[in-house]
């Protein structure tokens, strides 16, 4: 197990010194290299995923160790994904650290045994539970993008064409690329939230129960829906569209990480340290 | 020993005047290589001739005398006096003459450092040559390393990356924002040369309608037609706002004539698009206010100004790690040109022969245990004498000047044959 985690680190560490050679040296074998290693790492953290699962017979949340895996498995998914379809090779400067980070703090919290609750562990959940992963894991690289697009442009603006702005892509495709990450994000998460009510009602017998981690998730689904209803009315794009996704960012960080550390709830096992 | 030389003048040394009067026409310089290649002293011969410079690249075994025979050709075949031009000529031999094709196919030695023509040029020119036959071993294996150096150069440094040119830096930065141009709506107003040569690298680009608004209507009509375009009035033009995403403007106002709040006004029915004004008049056109907006960019011909001369210093850093390509090319050039002459290569055949013999002697005699040393003696001195005679009739040939017209290619031959330039 130890050594799928260490191998899963190893790849996308050598993924973000590809991306990171790339983005100095700009030679394409690079950023295949970086996409490669990327897959790689992809299929070790999915075989910890699937043994985790296969000796529990739970989908394996129950500590942020463990947690922690799955996010690194999403934002590594998602980016392959998106990378795939948009190609923009500057990204992997952020997803790929991002996804390495995340498996490197997962590595060093110590996983107890598991004890298996009274979870019922069934479709709904898994359903969930996935959905709202890849869904977070979206919005993650919805931000980046963000930020990319405030980067470049505020180099256009400014008129000062440095390093970066040779290296970012057109504004119209970080545009278009953030907005089909938030598209992703809004659909699964919602997915997700509906799936967790499903399951709230069969294991609880009522579908909300203003647990903090509901009513943060409900904060941040209204967060989306609102930036891409005005994209879709009033043509909400570009440096708005960018400033929404980061803020969006914040706000499912807090949902994340911030409640489970703060309030108290029946989410609270998936952090637990 | 023959000799590589390379003569002639380019923008540093002549002024246009004079590179006007000294170009070559096509069919001129046909008829060049055919008188070149009748002067004893000349070997091989190719001309360069381009808007920026006239060159001849030779072999010849007297430098000195294949210059002047040159000098006095061109000399006559322009009506021009020598002394009119000589001052202006440059000449270098062996090692720089490599060095200097090298540098000008890679247009390392470009007016605009990095410019592609260059390379295309020189192809021409040699395809003159090849025509002609007037190259020979030593012209074609230069010329052949010239374009792989060049393509070396090109594709491993940044010496070509980006415009040094307004309209083609304009497109560049339209690019950064739209990324694909295909279906953009253009917008010119006014006229001018930079202006229409932009609409022209935009039409390449495949870009949508385009819209052309002047101050007299005909002019703008007439440009309209020029560019399959749709003519509007100067009074459109906020109506026109709401529908083009580039605009060119190029008038002789004294005023703005895009004023920040028209601007401002069409943006919630463009649906936030972004929009991206490029100025070329002095005094400008476009209120740089609107620069201020959100999803509206401008800039004016300083600010393109700023962006070409970024992108000149950047081709020169880049052109610092073409130099040390150019470098590495002309030590392995000098290298085979070396291996060129008889001795060197008689020797390479001769080590070659003599490992091997060395190599199969030992091993046979490994297993030959009852031999006596007179008799390992007695195989070794035939193996040595069977060497001699076998390479003695190679050796007279090689150093012999019975073949001296095509010396080089028998040496090469010999050296491919043989496989003595790993």
């Amino acid at each position: 197990m130890e050594i799928v985690i260490i191998a899963t680190i190893f790849f996308y560490l050598m993924s973000t010194a590809g991306y990171f050679a790339y983005l100095f040296l700009q030679k394409n074998y690079l950023n295949r290299a970086g996409y490669f290693l990327m897959i790689a790492g992809f299929l070790c953290n999915s075989a910890a995923i699937f043994y985790g699962f296969f000796k529990s017979g739970l989908i394996p949340v129950h500590n942020l160790h463990e947690t922690l895996i799955i996010v690194g498995w999403s934002i590594a998914c998602v980016f392959i994904i998106f990378q795939y379809k948009f190609n923009l090779r500057i990204f992997g400067i952020y997803a790929a650290p991002l996804a390495a980070i995340v498996m490197v703090f997962a590595s060093q919290i110590s996983s107890e045994p598991v004890q298996v609750k009274n979870i019922v562990n069934n479709f709904w959940l898994i359903f969930h539970i996935v959905s709202i992963f890849i869904g977070e894991a979206s919005f993650v690289l919805a931000g980046g993008l963000g930020f990319m697009y405030l980067a470049q442009e505020h180099a256009i603006k400014a008129k000062k064409h440095g390093f970066f702005f040779r290296r970012l892509p057109s504004l119209e495709l970080l545009d278009t690329a953030g907005y089909n990450c938030i598209v992703v994000g809004f659909t699964m998460l919602t997915i997700g939230l509906a799936t967790g009510l499903v399951y709230a009602q069969m294991v609880w017998g009522k579908f909300w129960s203003w647990d903090p981690k509901e009513v943060w998730s409900g904060i941040t689904w209204l967060l989306y829906a609102a930036l891409l209803h005005e994209r879709l009315t009033a043509g909400w794009r570009g440096r708005k569209a960018a400033i929404m996704a980061i803020v969006g960012l914040a706000v499912l960080l807090f949902t994340f990480f911030g409640v489970n550390f703060l309030l108290k709830g029946h989410h609270g096992e998936f952090t637990r340290l | 020993m023959l000799d590589i030389v390379l003569l002639g003048l380019n923008h540093k040394t002549a002024p246009i005047e004079l590179r006007e009067l000294l170009a070559f026409t096509k069919e001129e310089a046909v008829a060049v290589l055919e008188g070149l290649q009748k002067c004893s002293d000349i070997n091989e011969v190719m001309l360069i001739s381009t808007c920026n410079r006239v060159e001849v690249l030779l072999t010849t075994s007297n430098a000195i005398d294949a210059a002047n025979s040159v000098k006095t050709y061109i000399s006559e075949f322009k009506k021009i006096p020598i002394s009119k031009f000589e001052d202006a000529f440059y000449m270098h031999d062996g090692e720089e003459a490599v060095r200097h094709i090298f540098r000008v196919a890679s247009s390392l030695d470009s007016m605009m450092v990095g410019e592609p023509q260059i390379l295309g040029q020189i192809k021409d020119a040699y395809l003159a040559t090849i025509l002609k036959k007037t190259s020979g071993v030593i012209l074609n294996r230069l010329l052949h390393k010239t374009f792989f150096v060049a393509k070396r150069v090109r594709s491993e440094t940044g010496i070509g990356d980006h415009a040094v040119s307004i309209s083609y830096a304009a497109i560049e930065l339209a690019r950064k924002i739209f990324g694909d141009l295909e279906g953009k709506k253009v917008l010119l107003v006014g006229a001018g040369e930079m202006a229409e040569l932009a609409v022209e690298h935009l039409i390449r680009n495949k870009i949508g309608e385009i819209f052309v608004a002047n101050r007299t209507f005909e002019r703008g009509v007439e440009l309209s037609n020029r560019f399959k375009g749709k003519a509007i009035r100067i009074e459109e033009i906020p109506d026109c706002l709401k529908v083009v995403d580039i605009i060119i403007s190029s008038t002789g106002s004294p005023t703005f004539v895009i004023v920040r709040d028209q601007v401002k006004g069409v943006m919630r029915s463009r649906r936030n698009r972004p929009i991206f004004f490029i100025d070329i008049a002095v005094p400008r056109d476009i209120d740089p206010d609107i620069n201020r907006l959100n999803n509206a960019y401008v800039y004016d011909i300083d600010d393109l100004k700023g962006v070409i001369e970024e992108n000149i210093k950047d081709r020169n850093k880049e052109s610092i790690k073409g130099e040390r390509i150019v470098d590495e090319a002309v030590i392995s050039f000098k290298q085979w040109l070396e291996g060129l002459s008889a001795v060197p290569t008689i020797v390479a055949l001769r080590d070659k022969i003599d490992t091997i013999a060395r190599t199969e002697v030992d091993k046979t005699l490994q297993s030959l245990n009852h031999l006596s040393d007179n008799d390992c003696q007695a195989i070794h001195r035939m193996t040595n004498s069977l060497i001699n005679k076998i390479l003695h009739d190679p050796t007279i040939f090689l150093k012999s000047n019975g073949c001296y017209g095509d010396r080089f290619a028998y040496i090469d031959l010999t050296r491919k044959l043989f496989k003595l330039d790993d």
